[in-house]
This record gives C-alpha cells, sequence and structure tokens, in this order.
C-alpha cells in the first residue's frame, strides 16, 4: 500500500484538471424559492396518503353531507345565497376551510416531520438556502396546494348546485391566504419541535378534533353560547365562519381575519424559537 | 482595497465602497488563514462526552481524514465545524470565520455530506440534486454529475428506493454541486461497492488537485492511507494521533513483521526456538501466522525453513513495517466496540 501523497503514481485521474476548481457563491433568490417551492408541492401531490387527507376525504365529506341530511342545524335553508334551498351552501364554506387544515396544518406537520427525521433539513441548511427562504419555500407549495384544492372543491360544490354570493369572493380570498398562513405556521410550530412519529399522531387528532368540534362541520353558532365564544377564536372556527360569512351573506369577517392573522404571527414567532433540523 | 472607483458609479453614501473594502480585506486575510482550526472542543450530550477537547488543524487544499472506530466523536467533531452543533467549550474556525455567528456567510462556501439520507423520502435523485444545485451560483452540471456518479439511470427513481451506495453517491453529488473551497464528507463511502469506492476515491483526488479543502472522516484505513495529506486518529472524543500518513506509520528499524498462510494449528514453539528471543510468534486465526520483530533475509530464511520442515508452503507471504491499521489498532486497543 502507498503512503504517499494521493496523485502520486496512480493511474491518471477520470477527471480533467480545473473540473471542481472552487467557485463558490449563492444562487439567486428567486429562483432557490421558486425551486424549493417546486419540489415542495410535487413532494405533496406525489404523496398518496397526503392526497387522500388533503383532496379526497374533503370532496367525499362535501358530497356526502350535501346529498344527506346528516348535519344538525343543516338543511339548506339559508337566505341570500341564490335560494336553491340546498345544502351545500352551508357545507362548502366548511369544506374549505377543512381543504386548508388538511394541508396547511396537518400534512405540513407531518413532511416536515418526516423530512427533519430524514436528514433534509440539515442537508438544505448547508446550502446556501437561507432558512427564511426555506419557510417561503414551503409556504408558496402550501399556497399553490390550497389553490388547487379551492378549485377542485369548488368545482365539486358548483355541480352539487352552490351558487355562493359573489360578492364574497375577494374576502374570502383573503380569508384562505390568512389561514394557510396560520395554520401553515401552526404545522411547522408542531413538525418542527417534536419526533416524526409523535408529529403524526397529534397531526392527525388535532385534525380529527377541529373538524368535529373547531366550528368546520357545525357552524360555531351551533354550539351552546359560552363554547361557540371559543369555537370562533380557534382558527379552524375564524376561518370556517369568516368563509361562511363571505361565501353566504357576501360579508368581510374582519374579526375572523384578525384571529387568523393573530394565530399565523404568535405561531410563527414561537416557531423560529423551537424548530430544529434533526 | 486599491481598486478605483469606475467613474460612471456614483455612489450616494459611503457605506457601499467601505464595506466592500473591509470584505476585500477580509478575505485576504482569509486566503492565508487555515481551512480549518479547531481548539480545546468539547461537546456533551447528557453524561455523554461525546468531544473531549479536540484539536486540529487543516491547510487550504490539504485532505485531513479524521479516523476513529465507532462512537469516537468524528461526527460531533464534523456537525461542530458544520454550525449545526455549538460546542460547550473551544473554538472553531472555518476558513477564518466562526460557523455559528457567521453561518451565513459561510454556507455559499461550503459543501457538506451528512451521514445517512439528507434528502426528502419520495424526491427524485435529480430533482434534489437540480434543488441543491440552484442554491448555488456557479454549480457544476447535473447531468454530467448524475453520469459522472453512475446515477443516471436512476435520476427519476425516489431517493427512498434507492440503494445505499446510491444514496451515498446523490448525497456526494449534493456536496459538490456548488463549487465549494471546503467540503465535509461523513464517512463518503461507507456502504459503497468497490467500484463506486474507487470512483469516490478518484474524485476526491480530483477536487484536491483543484485545491478543494476537504474534510473526511473514516473508518476505513485504507481510504486515510490513500488519500490523506493529514490523518488525525480520534478515539473517546479525544484526538490520539495527528500526522501525515507517512509520519504516523514510519516505521522503527526494530519493528517489523512477517506475515504468511499456511495449514493451521502447526507448532509455533519450534519457529520461536529457531529465531532469536525476542521475536514474536503468533497464530492469528486459523492458519495465518504472524512473526514480530526486526526482518532480514535471514529471519524469511528461518521461517521458510521452518515451513519446509513441518511439510507445508508458505502462502501470501508478506513482509512489512508499520501500517496504519496497526497504528490504529495499537492506540485505540484491540478489543471490538459495540
Amino acid at each position: 500500500m502507498s503512503t504517499a501523497g494521493p496523485s502520486a503514481g496512480n493511474p491518471p485521474s477520470r477527471f480533467a484538471p480545473g473540473t471542481f476548481a472552487p467557485a463558490p457563491g449563492a444562487g439567486s433568490r428567486i429562483r432557490m424559492l421558486l425551486e424549493h417551492a417546486r419540489v415542495e408541492t410535487l413532494l405533496t401531490l406525489r404523496h398518496g396518503e397526503q392526497l387522500l387527507l388533503t383532496v379526497l376525504i374533503p370532496i367525499a365529506l362535501l358530497v356526502a353531507l350535501s346529498l344527506l341530511d346528516v348535519l344538525p342545524g343543516v338543511d339548506g335553508a339559508v337566505t341570500g345565497s341564490g335560494g336553491t334551498g340546498a345544502r351545500v351552501h352551508e357545507v362548502a364554506p366548511g369544506i374549505l376551510a377543512l381543504a386548508v387544515l388538511s394541508s396547511a396544518f396537518t400534512g405540513q406537520a407531518i413532511a416536515l416531520g418526516f423530512d427533519r427525521k430524514y436528514g433534509v433539513l440539515k442537508r438544505l441548511a448547508a446550502t446556501a438556502l437561507p432558512r427564511w427562504l426555506l419557510v417561503c419555500g414551503r409556504m408558496v407549495a402550501a399556497l399553490v396546494v390550497v389553490l388547487i384544492q379551492v378549485c377542485l372543491v369548488t368545482l365539486v360544490a358548483l355541480a352539487l348546485g352552490w351558487r355562493p354570493e359573489l360578492s364574497g369572493v375577494l374576502p374570502a380570498t383573503v380569508l384562505l391566504v390568512a389561514g394557510t398562513a396560520a395554520f401553515g405556521a401552526l404545522g411547522v410550530l408542531l413538525g418542527g419541535a417534536l419526533r416524526a412519529d409523535i408529529v403524526l399522531a397529534l397531526a392527525n387528532v388535532v385534525w380529527f378534533v377541529l373538524l368535529l368540534a373547531g366550528g368546520i362541520l357545525l357552524a360555531p353558532s351551533a354550539f351552546p353560547q359560552g363554547i361557540a365564544h371559543v369555537v370562533t377564536l380557534v382558527p379552524s372556527g375564524a376561518l370556517a365562519d369568516g368563509l361562511r360569512a363571505a361565501l353566504i351573506d357576501g360579508a368581510t369577517a374582519w374579526t375572523s381575519l384578525a384571529v387568523l392573522m393573530v394565530w399565523a404571527a404568535a405561531a410563527a414567532a414561537v416557531a423560529t424559537r423551537t424548530t430544529r433540523l434533526t | 482595497m486599491n481598486e478605483p472607483a469606475t467613474p460612471s458609479v456614483r455612489l450616494a453614501d459611503g457605506d457601499l465602497p467601505a464595506e466592500s473594502a473591509r470584505d476585500s480585506t477580509g478575505d485576504r486575510a482569509d486566503a492565508a488563514t487555515p481551512a480549518l482550526e479547531i481548539t480545546g472542543v468539547v461537546k456533551r450530550f447528557g453524561t455523554v462526552t461525546a468531544v473531549n477537547g479536540i484539536g486540529l488543524t487543516m491547510r487550504r487544499g490539504h485532505l485531513l481524514a479524521l479516523l476513529g472506530p465507532n462512537g469516537a466523536g468524528k461526527t460531533t467533531t464534523v456537525e461542530v465545524c458544520e454550525g449545526h452543533i455549538r460546542p460547550d467549550t473551544g473554538t472553531v474556525r472555518v476558513l477564518g470565520r466562526d460557523p455559528l455567528a457567521e453561518r451565513a456567510a459561510l454556507r455559499s462556501r461550503i459543501g457538506a455530506m451528512p451521514q445517512g439520507g439528507g434528502a426528502f423520502p419520495g424526491v427524485r435523485a435529480e430533482e434534489m440534486l437540480r434543488l441543491v444545485a440552484s442554491c448555488a451560483r456557479h454549480p457544476l452540471d447535473v447531468g454530467w454529475l448524475l453520469d459522472t456518479l453512475g446515477l443516471r439511470e436512476c435520476r427519476r427513481t425516489p431517493f427512498k428506493r434507492l440503494s445505499g451506495g446510491q444514496q451515498q453517491r446523490l448525497s456526494l453529488a449534493c456536496a459538490i454541486v456548488g463549487r465549494p473551497e471546503l467540503v465535509f464528507l461523513d464517512e463518503p463511502t461507507a456502504g459503497m461497492d468497490p467500484q463506486a469506492r474507487l470512483l469516490v476515491w478518484d474524485l476526491l483526488a480530483a477536487l484536491r488537485a483543484d485545491g478543494v479543502s476537504i474534510l473526511l472522516t473514516t473508518h476505513m484505513m485504507e481510504e486515510a492511507e490513500t488519500l490523506a495529506d493529514h490523518i488525525v486518529i480520534v478515539d473517546g472524543g479525544r484526538v490520539i494521533a495527528d500526522g501525515s500518513p507517512r509520519t504516523l506509520t514510519a516505521s522503527d528499524p526494530a519493528v517489523g513483521h512477517i506475515r504468511f498462510r499456511a495449514k493451521a494449528g502447526l507448532d509455533t514453539g519450534l519457529l520461536a526456538a529457531a529465531l532469536p528471543e525476542d521475536y514474536l510468534v503468533r497464530e492469528l486465526t486459523p492458519g495465518t501466522y504472524r512473526v514480530d520483530g526486526h526482518v532480514d533475509p535471514q529471519v524469511v530464511s528461518t521461517v521458510t525453513a521452518w515451513c519446509a520442515q513441518q511439510g507445508v508452503l508458505a502462502e501470501h507471504l508478506h513482509v512489512g513495517g508499520r501500517d496504519l491499521e496497526e497504528v490504529f489498532l495499537e492506540l485505540t486497543g484491540r478489543e471490538l466496540r459495540s
């Protein structure tokens, strides 16, 4: 065995001299952001279980709850929404909120938990990608996925006879973005702090609890007075209530919007301190 | 900074030139500093002291092999250098900078290959490499790198379905795609087949020849001996030897050995009796014999005469001084580590 330097006496290298000459430097931020967001989006869309959670379950619930009379207080007897008397008018806004909860929170938290487990964050932290861009990339990916979900849910709801209040579309859009920010930050908070298998369990439990008791299936008004107030203050209740106000009555629910923004800011502030790379 | 200001560029205030002047002197000072300089680094995890006062210096353009048994503190040392772990005490300078406080400035200049994984489970090999390449200003050509590392066929395969060796090669590609000045490779050839290992050794030699500073961890003696300019042997979180492969294995003329294979269970007592007193004769494993002591033609002749007497042929007869493996075993002990 030779103890001489690596080049002495070795067969000629298959690499031309200068091939790896150092040329360090960070790439363009916008390219990094787009590439990162693109990969994150593709990974979500390719993931079977995620699609079940983010697309199939919301749409199945939308169809079932619109066609079957199972939810107390949802009878299609609402005013000012085209007056077709269909349950879909009351169901669709909640389902949009569920779609956001599913992808921005549950899906995001689980993906982040496992990305940490598999060393992805450590790998990306070793590139020139700054941390804030890492978060932005995930947020852009979450918004793209929410956009796709909203389009699919809307198409199915329209087919079921939904005629949303058009003047509410703009406030609804703002609420969906704020909801994605709030749930996305909460998802990062959960997924960035605990072990992957615990994240998986907790994220699903929270999803289920918020679906039943967080103002998504049942409007806060269906709860007793004191509890109803609490439900409007959780992000799912605020988002679903705000979307109902916008898409049924054409109103802008400023309180809901404020609640979502407070959640987003608070969760983001905590997450920047608690998120770990591994 | 002596560069004259371009007349067409007018600056609103004096901040910018001062800033760039500081940068450029910083870089100049930087080029004279070692690629890596750590002193007295201690890191405890609970009651376990993973690193217990490690210090080492790596010159620019050198390949330093951090060699040690499992659990010696190699990975912790590398992660301290990468800025992933804050040491309890000690100082670390990477390209003259603090890897924690000046992380942002360093990140685009270094490449890292963490141990095990380092990719989204569902990401395709090419997507992952393109993502990492997009973070660099002058990346290597992604297609060429995939071809070079034999990843062309599996470029559309999700990471979790790549073999261990393919995952390692992808991880290595990610570490070097940004044309870094300094790379940290944590057991780069673990899990690779011999062809892939030779390819990686060739690649590392080329990186070093092009002036890239490389810190690699390994527990393969041969890897350290073949590639490194400088070897640091660590055990139990401490540096126990430090030097070039040549100085570490420099043989004491009194120390040498003959190793050979023959039928198992031969009477070594007879051979020991035929040799001068200070020679040690052992059957290391059944059929592998070893004679330790100063080796000269007379001793070799005695050994072969003894074989003839036993009616056996000495196969794979090897005469040697100390190799790195012996240095390593001497220093770290021969018992198996968990």
